[in-house]
């Protein structure tokens, strides 16, 4: 198996996500059958391929400096968890 | 011992464009909280950045300028951390292609003129801010965010605190010439990471890289930089390896203060943007952007010489800064007397501003009030003495001459029944001065003149006073 | 009304000619969908009482005489990973429990516009990361042709709403087939269009560089339909690309002689099921029968593709899912001590299995040292696959295969089976990978369930796609009418 069970803990550190003990066990375990499975691609000649990161060939796609109206701030802040005086709010952590 | 310190600066210059990077809010400082915000700067689901043009043109004016390879071929990219300033858990940034490469900034040191290498500017978004609230939690104001920056990274070039002053002096004063920020330090339009260590040349043995943060003007910085270079040569004397860490400058303990230590290289997992097509910056793109650009200091040097005939060393330093250089001009149009507003300037209004460690956008009056002063003097209103008190005022009140001039009185005394009256009364009281003169003392007329002057609180016309004195001796 | 099969062409023609309103349709529509929500779950939300105060209104248009376009007055469901202002978008996750945003994606612009009323929003596989729509975070929508088995993902709720006719036509979102499988798998008419022919501008991000808003329809005059309603270059999208205004209406036209079609042998391979293989050569030789001239070739790269799609879309979405961090909008923990346990905890707590996997993957293919050996890999792997299009567009006008490998699985099959589950995108996510339209239609039943015919078309060239689609569905004597189990056939 390509993937251990720290491997797991590093990834799920750098995407701020957390697995339960009793879960981690199975999670490692379909996570390293997927990423097994992407392996093949390490039989395909890649030698002088250029990367695709876009589908067309579309190039400076941009738009004049121009300023139009923000969104008012009632409705800015309408879907914070939590908000005082206009600001989103975080409460008090120990950090 | 020879120890060598080495400095690079990455620096960070918010653009003044009208509007955010990537969505139309504006970038305008001091807004009321969370008001310059939009879905798109918030980071709501669903949308999608759209590039600044204009952002992109700064970029490659301040390339231009620092003599940087423009990129023919250039791609926004996403860094990726999670921070409550950071909407979309990634900045949207460049990473393998930036905007501009190696450059160089030229500074006059006292060996004489050093090149400081540039390794890349490029463009990328600004965060939001967090302020602490009254019950220890953050608040979050996202007006910042995605404002556009283009980051400034040089070599470690500099060899000593000082030069990286000179640096960011020169740096600043570009950026301001160029108008692609205004710079602002303490607005945090402008901000400045330092990377310092020391090199024992005789062992080539060397101190860890710190990162120094959170530096607010150019003056903490070059403290932090002497503290970091004493506590460096400390480190590598007692031979103690250090971690690369990150530290803070406190201005009330006049110490860096170590914030975290790097253990190993963050992890942003950069990879190209795909909601932003990329660029093909075209030749004659760069060439109009080129010819776009606004006067650089040394073409404004060689026209102020030729155009208003002042000396080299005057135009240089009334082109020190753009702003200094704006005033000037702005002044010379209204009073069409280049010469008297360079010996203005460069006396009595920057020796003030040293003293008070000001800049020329600090001071209260306008250009048009020094025009109005030198006019007032030109025109024999007042005298130049009187005039330097009035500027004094200026300095202090902001006020503009004539109203100085009017609420004080200062308005000279050339009206003859006036002084005549005035002379009549002093020449009454001083006879033995009549009497010396008219024995061949001249320096009694300059006693009688000055007591004129005294009555007068210095208003009197001091050439007329004398000529009427001369005239009523001679008559005696 | 026999709202089960009526077209949106036939609605649009009754309500010109008076024949019925506005209001009646939309009563009619949700008369039916509170009967068979209670079995299918394919609606997330409802908004009915805005749907019908918009329907008065295009009647009242109507009756002053004004000309009104193909879409208005007619029901329309949104896979709720498109972003409507002022009603509740989820995405199917728990992260966005309560979010209602502050404006609209263009398409819905687009739609309001047009007169569309939009009766809710459905349900999906959790940020559109399945195949099976058992992913969401609310309910399982069921395959109004078994319930007991899925709709296919992830725009599995829109798929359902379609099929059952608790709507004429729906808006789903493909990453990797997420229109296609489950069109297939339904009986529908699904439209993956080229990449960049629809804003993306509101639809929530998967994969930016895969992702399309696609839609379902009863048929093909439908597809042409809708899709002259919905495309078009946007100045908040980018990536969105400036066509030729058109007409696809002129593309339902008798005219597929000569035409030629490609059959790529890896997509006819032992992985697909027989009879599924034996019900799309059968629809093949109708083309055939039609003066079509057809050939077998080769993709190469076919075999990569899935790898290449799940390195790729899960990079992109580990990113794009980063947002999601309790700050600003959606649901954020209670306890935490520090910063970084709101953050993880939020998230651990918002996202269901597979989107942690998803985002888990992305990261790790992103993440230092494997950079190079994985996102980047896959990028140049996806250039051969596009290029494998390319070569074979030169000669072909379109490439014919199955949607999917094998028939609509039973729910919770392949639950417990990631890789299992990815297989049913394997002939569709090259179509994705490529940025190339495609469409499925249906093309018989196997014991009762819809077989799909994936048809591929050139960037950009939806017209011929269409045009052999409808070539086929006139031909075809395919009978549309899910079964959906017991009493609410009757409906």
């Amino acid at each position: 198996m390509s993937i251990s069970k720290e491997d797991v803990k590093h990834v799920a550190r750098l995407a701020r996500l957390d697995f339960d003990k009793e879960d981690i066990e199975d999670f490692t375990k379909k996570f390293a059958s997927v990423v097994d499975y992407v392996e093949k691609l390490s039989e395909v000649d890649t030698e002088g391929v250029e990367p695709t990161y876009h589908v067309h060939p579309i190039k400076n796609v941009m738009r004049e400096d121009k300023v139009c109206k923000s969104l008012d701030r009632k409705e800015s802040l309408r879907n914070a968890p939590d908000k005082e005086n206009g600001y989103f709010k975080i409460p008090r952590v120990l950090d | 011992m020879s120890y060598k310190t080495l400095i690079g600066l990455e620096i960070h210059a918010e653009l003044m464009t009208e509007s955010k990077i990537f969505c139309k809010c504006s970038t305008e400082f001091g807004g009321d909280v969370n008001t310059h915000t939009c879905p798109i700067c918030l980071g709501m689901p669903g949308t999608l950045p759209v590039l600044n043009k204009r952002v992109v043109e700064y970029g490659i004016r301040a390339g231009i300028a620092f003599n940087c390879d423009i990129a023919k071929r250039t791609k926004m990219d996403r860094k990726n951390y999670f921070y409550p300033d950071l909407v979309k858990g990634y900045q949207i940034s460049q990473y393998d292609l930036p905007l501009c490469k190696d450059g160089a900034i030229k500074i006059e040191t006292d060996q004489g003129e050093k090149e400081i290498g540039l390794i890349r500017i490029h463009i990328e978004e600004d965060t939001g801010k967090s302020i602490h609230s009254n019950d220890g939690g953050s608040l979050l104001d996202y007006n910042r965010s995605g404002v556009p920056l283009i980051e400034i990274v040089s070599q470690p070039d500099m060899n000593s605190p000082e030069e990286a002053k000179l640096f960011l002096e020169k740096l600043k004063a570009t950026l301001q010439y160029i108008e692609v920020s205004d710079c602002k330090m303490e607005q945090g339009s402008l901000r400045c990471d330092v990377n310092i260590n020391i090199i024992d040349e005789d062992t080539g043995n060397k101190t860890t890289v710190t990162e120094l943060k959170n530096l607010n003007s150019f003056k903490s910085a070059v403290k932090a930089m002497e503290f970091e270079q004493k506590r460096h040569i400390g480190l590598l004397e007692q031979g103690k390896d250090t971690k690369r860490e990150t530290r803070r400058w406190d201005e009330s303990k006049s110490e860096t203060i170590l914030m975290r230590v790097k253990e190993d290289a963050a992890d942003y997992r950069y990879f190209p943007e795909p909601d932003v097509v990329e660029l093909d910056i075209e030749k004659d793109w760069v060439k109009k952007i080129k010819e776009d650009i606004p006067e650089l200091p040394h073409v404004k040097r060689e026209r102020f010489v030729k155009e208003y005939d002042i000396p080299s060393y005057d135009a240089e330093v009334l082109t020190s800064t753009k702003a200094l250089a704006d005033f000037y001009e702005e002044t010379v149009k209204h009073t069409k007397d280049p010469k008297q507003v360079s010996n203005w300037i460069m006396t009595d209004i920057l020796r003030r501003l040293k003293d008070e460690e000001l800049e020329i956008d600090d001071i209260k009056f306008t250009a048009e009030n020094l025009a109005d002063l030198i006019k007032l003097v030109n025109g024999g209103k007042i005298s130049n003495n009187i005039g330097k008190k009035v500027l004094r005022t200026m300095f202090e009140e902001g006020k503009d001459p004539n109203t100085i001039v009017k609420e004080k009185g200062l308005i000279q005394i050339n009206d003859e029944d006036k002084l005549n009256e005035i002379i009549d009364g002093i020449l009454a009281e001083n006879e033995q001065s009549i009497i010396d003169y008219k024995n061949g003392k001249d320096r009694a007329l300059g006693y009688l003149v000055g007591q004129v002057m005294k009555a007068t609180k210095g208003k009197a016309n001091p050439q007329k006073a004398n000529q009427i004195i001369r005239e009523k001796i001679n008559n005696y | 009304m026999d709202f089960l099969k009526l077209t949106v062409h036939e609605l649009r023609d009754k309500l010109r000619n008076g024949e019925i309103t506005s209001e009646e349709i939309v009563k009619g529509y949700f008369d039916r969908l509170e009967k068979l929500e209670d079995k299918l779950d394919s609606f997330l939300t409802i908004t009915k009482k805005e749907a019908i105060k918009e329907a008065k209104k295009i009647d009242e248009r109507l009756k002053n005489g004004e000309k009104l376009g193909d879409l208005a007055g007619i029901p329309v469901a949104i896979k709720d990973n498109i972003v409507t202002k002022d009603i509740k978008t989820t995405c199917g996750s728990k992260i966005l429990e309560d979010f209602i945003p502050p404006y609209n994606a263009t398409i819905i612009e687009k739609l309001k516009s047009e007169g569309a009323i939009i009766i809710g929003k459905t349900n999906l596989d959790e940020f559109a990361m399945g195949s099976s729509t058992e992913n969401s975070a609310y309910k399982v929508t069921k395959n109004p042709w078994d319930l007991t088995r899925v709709p296919g993902g992830s725009s599995g709720g829109s798929a359902a709403a379609v099929a059952s006719g608790e709507v004429p036509y729906a808006l789903g979102s493909e990453t990797g087939g997420s229109v296609r499988q489950p069109a297939s798998f339904c009986g529908l008419v699904g439209l993956k269009p080229t990449y960049g022919l629809i804003s993306r501008y509101g639809l929530v991000a998967f994969a930016s560089s895969f992702d399309q808003i696609g839609p379902f329809t009863k048929d093909v005059e439908d597809l042409a339909i809708v899709l002259n309603n919905i495309i078009g270059y946007d100045k908040m999208d980018t990536t969105s690309v400036e066509v030729e205004k058109k007409d696809y209406k002129n593309a339902l036209k008798d005219d597929i002689k000569g035409l030629k079609i490609a059959l790529p042998k890896e997509y006819f391979d032992e992985g697909i099921n027989k009879e599924v293989k034996g019900k799309v050569l059968k629809a093949v030789k109708v083309l055939e029968d039609l003066g079509a001239k057809v050939d077998e070739v080769s993709l190469p790269h076919s075999d990569y593709g899935l790898a290449t799609y799940y390195v790729l879309a899960p990079s992109e979405a580990s990113s794009n899912l980063s947002r999601f961090d309790g700050i600003r909008y959606g649901s954020r923990v209670k306890d935490y001590d520090s910063l970084d346990e709101l953050f993880i905890k939020t998230r651990s707590e918002g996202f269901g299995e597979e989107v942690k996997r998803r985002v888990m993957m992305g990261t790790y293919c992103l993440s230092s040292g494997y950079y190079d050996e994985y996102y980047n890999k896959a990028q140049k792997v996806r250039t051969l696959i596009k290029k494998d299009f390319d070569d074979i567009f030169k000669e072909y006008d379109v490439i014919i295969s199955p949607t999917t490998p094998s028939l609509p699985f039973k729910i919770g099959e392949r639950n417990d089976d990631p890789l299992a589950m990815y297989m049913s995108d394997i002939l569709t996510v090259s179509v994705n990978i490529a940025g190339v339209p495609a469409l499925s239609i249906p093309c018989g039943l196997i014991d009762g369930l819809p077989v799909g015919l994936q048809i591929i078309g050139k960037a950009f060239d939806e017209e011929t796609i269409i045009k052999v689609a409808y070539n086929y569905e006139k031909n075809s004597d395919f009978i549309l009418e899910p079964k959906m189990g017991g009493d609410i056939n009757e409906l």
